[in-house]
């Protein structure tokens, strides 16, 4: 667009500037209050209150966090459900995009009605809940993962990324003597790589931030992941009920430990998103996009 | 009939060329049957008092006794009406955010600033409920949380934000635009891009401000994204999410605060009445399609293009 010099342009320039500037600060502020917090002493930080760079440096919170298995094993469980899932998810998603994105096979309709079909209709918690208990799912990894294995949105697209290749490329690789499974991943894969940092990285923020499926189908504690963890650390803790704390006679933990902890939970999520944040943002547009 | 023959021979031969594509579909089709029409399946247990041991073949009909019942406990009108009333915040106050937010945002001169911001305001839709939940439980907790040190500082009594039902619709709400608002913006900034520069140059020929260009030429170009994403949040109606409200509900606020999602999650799995419970998510799952068809039809007889 054209620069508008005139003075109403440039002050609604400004204001917008500065709300805009505010508007991000309040997103960022919290965020940063709890890392700086994280990172300083229980008494720097009541003396402070709000502290957005310490004054006094102190791993105190984190030496305590990880001083226990339990931090440990949950991160443990929270990067292998993500990684696996993430792999599986796109493996499954990807062959069935691709089948769905070829305009000669049939029945391709039926199979895209059943599928969109399930976004706007489900059979809800419970019945997905004895499902999963009659597959023998519940207390494993596995119910982590295999329940929401598609999304529908994610798989839709895909499909109209696939749809948007060249279908000549298709054909002179089938003249050459390659099959639909050499197609796929020779040839539409590797083109497709925007599409798939951005699908895969929509599938691994869900895994790593799996919650829902963790409370309802694992019983036992020792196999929660992080989030999980998360919300026992400081939610229930947090002067909500205190019965419904860890054990009910150990005090709630320090502000500052709780704040390690959001930072341990949040970490990985803060380091992929710089490196992805511009392939998401296409990615998103064109999934929005009808297509 | 040689000819229907011949077509049918035909269809063979085609299926059977793309027998490798139908391979490819198996995985997922499996996806679907089990984990999504499966449980479709399983609706026939409010319709039935379901016995885990008899499973859905063993257990005893009894027609519409979950449904009715619905209709007449006063625990399950309250839940409804919370669940409308955040719904209706939902729509009410935090839908108009993020056009407004993108509207801003297209109005920033300098890609620089422009990227940086929307990377900021994109960052807390990466973070999970629970993270969300946390960083403000530690904001405003009463022993230490910031909001509580200021207004002590400033000579205000400390609030107890997370065991007043006064506050949990203002939290949820906060919470919501805090995540999702900048999130939001995308798709209104993809459409807005697709204006013709054209249009500005014109109306500034003819002395419109930049206000007037937002409010004539910006809002009326993405009109059919906004009424399209209206239509698919009205869909979600009774579907506000489990995790944010089950995270936030606890045994002062749960007047406020229970809403059809969490209610089934206790009344199913914690209390075991599974058939009444699954009856509350089909008549959930039932008005969420019926409005999102309904609100369709609307939209394309007002001559706007639906979402399907």
């Amino acid at each position: 667009m054209v620069e508008d010099r005139t003075f109403s342009g440039r002050l609604f320039s400004a204001v917008n500037f500065i709300l805009l500037a505010l508007i991000a600060l309040v997103t960022v502020l919290p965020f940063v209050h709890v890392v700086a917090g994280s990172f300083t002493t229980s008494a720097e930080l009541a003396a402070n209150k709000f502290v957005l760079i310490p004054k006094v440096w102190s791993f105190e919170a984190y030496k305590f966090i990880f001083s226990t298995n339990t931090i440990f094993r949950a991160l443990g469980v929270s990067i292998g459900v993500t990684l696996i899932g993430t792999l599986f998810s796109m493996f499954v998603t990807a062959l069935m995009a691709y089948g769905l994105s070829r305009k000669d096979l049939d029945g391709r309709r039926v199979f895209n009605f059943l599928v969109v079909f399930t976004m706007l209709f489900h059979g809800g918690m419970i019945p997905t809940f004895l499902v999963v208990k009659e597959l023998g799912l519940i207390d494993s990894y596995a119910a982590l993962i295999l329940p929401s294995a598609i999304s529908a949105f994610n798989m839709i697209i895909l499909k109209n990324f696939f749809q948007n290749i060249p279908e000549g490329l298709e054909e002179s690789a089938k003249i050459d003597g390659c099959n639909d499974f050499g197609i796929l991943f020779k040839i539409v894969l590797p083109l497709s790589l925007p599409a798939i940092a951005t699908i895969s990285l929509f599938y691994a923020v869900t895994y790593w931030n799996t919650y829902m499926s963790a409370i309802l189908y694992l019983d036992n504690s020792a196999k929660w992941p992080i989030q999980v963890l998360l919300r026992q650390i400081v939610v229930l803790a947090s002067g909500m009920d205190h019965s419904a704390t860890l054990d009910g006679t150990v005090p709630p933990p320090d502000q500052t430990i709780k704040m390690a902890v959001i930072v341990v939970a949040t970490l990985p999520i803060l380091m992929v998103y710089p490196f992805l944040q511009k392939h998401f943002a296409k990615g998103a547009m064109l999934g929005s996009m009808k297509g | 009939m040689p000819k229907k023959y011949k077509s049918s021979s035909e269809l063979k031969k085609r299926l059977w060329r793309n027998k490798l594509l139908y391979v490819m579909l198996i995985p997922g089709v499996l996806y679907f049957i089990i984990f999504k029409y499966l449980p479709m399946y399983g609706l026939i247990i409010s319709f039935q008092d379901y016995k885990p041991y008899q499973g859905i073949t063993g257990s005893e009909w009894v027609g519409m006794k979950h449904f009715s019942r619905l209709f007449t406990e006063p625990d399950f009108l309250n839940i409804l009406a919370n669940t409308l009333i955040l719904f209706g915040m939902n729509i009410l106050i935090y839908f108009p955010i993020p056009i407004i937010l993108a509207l801003m945002l297209n109005e920033l001169r300098g890609t620089f600033f422009k990227r940086f911001f929307q990377t900021l305001v994109y960052l807390p839709h990466f973070m999970s409920w629970v993270i969300v939940v946390s960083i403000s439980f530690v904001m405003v907790t009463m022993d230490g949380g910031i909001i509580n040190e200021l207004l002590a500082y400033f000579g205000f009594a400390k609030i107890n934000f997370l065991l007043s039902p006064g506050w949990f619709r203002p939290m949820y709400i906060l919470q919501v635009i805090w995540r999702e608002a900048g999130w939001g913006t995308i798709i209104y900034l993809a459409s807005i891009a697709a204006i013709d520069p054209g249009l500005y140059e014109a109306s500034r020929m003819d002395g419109a401000g930049r206000l007037r260009q937002v409010w004539h030429i910006t809002l009326p170009a993405i009109r059919g994204v906004i009424i399209t994403l209206f239509i698919l949040k009205i869909g979600s109606v009774l579907d506000l999410g489990f995790e944010h409200v089950y995270l936030l509900l606890n045994s002062m606020n749960r007047e406020v605060a229970e809403i059809i999602d969490t209610y089934v999650y206790t009344a199913g799995l914690r209390q075991g009445q599974f058939s009444y419970s699954t009856a509350i998510g089909f008549f959930k799952s039932i008005v969420g399609l019926i409005m999102v068809m309904t609100v369709n039809k609307v939209s394309k007889k007002i001559g706007e293009e639906g979402v399907y």
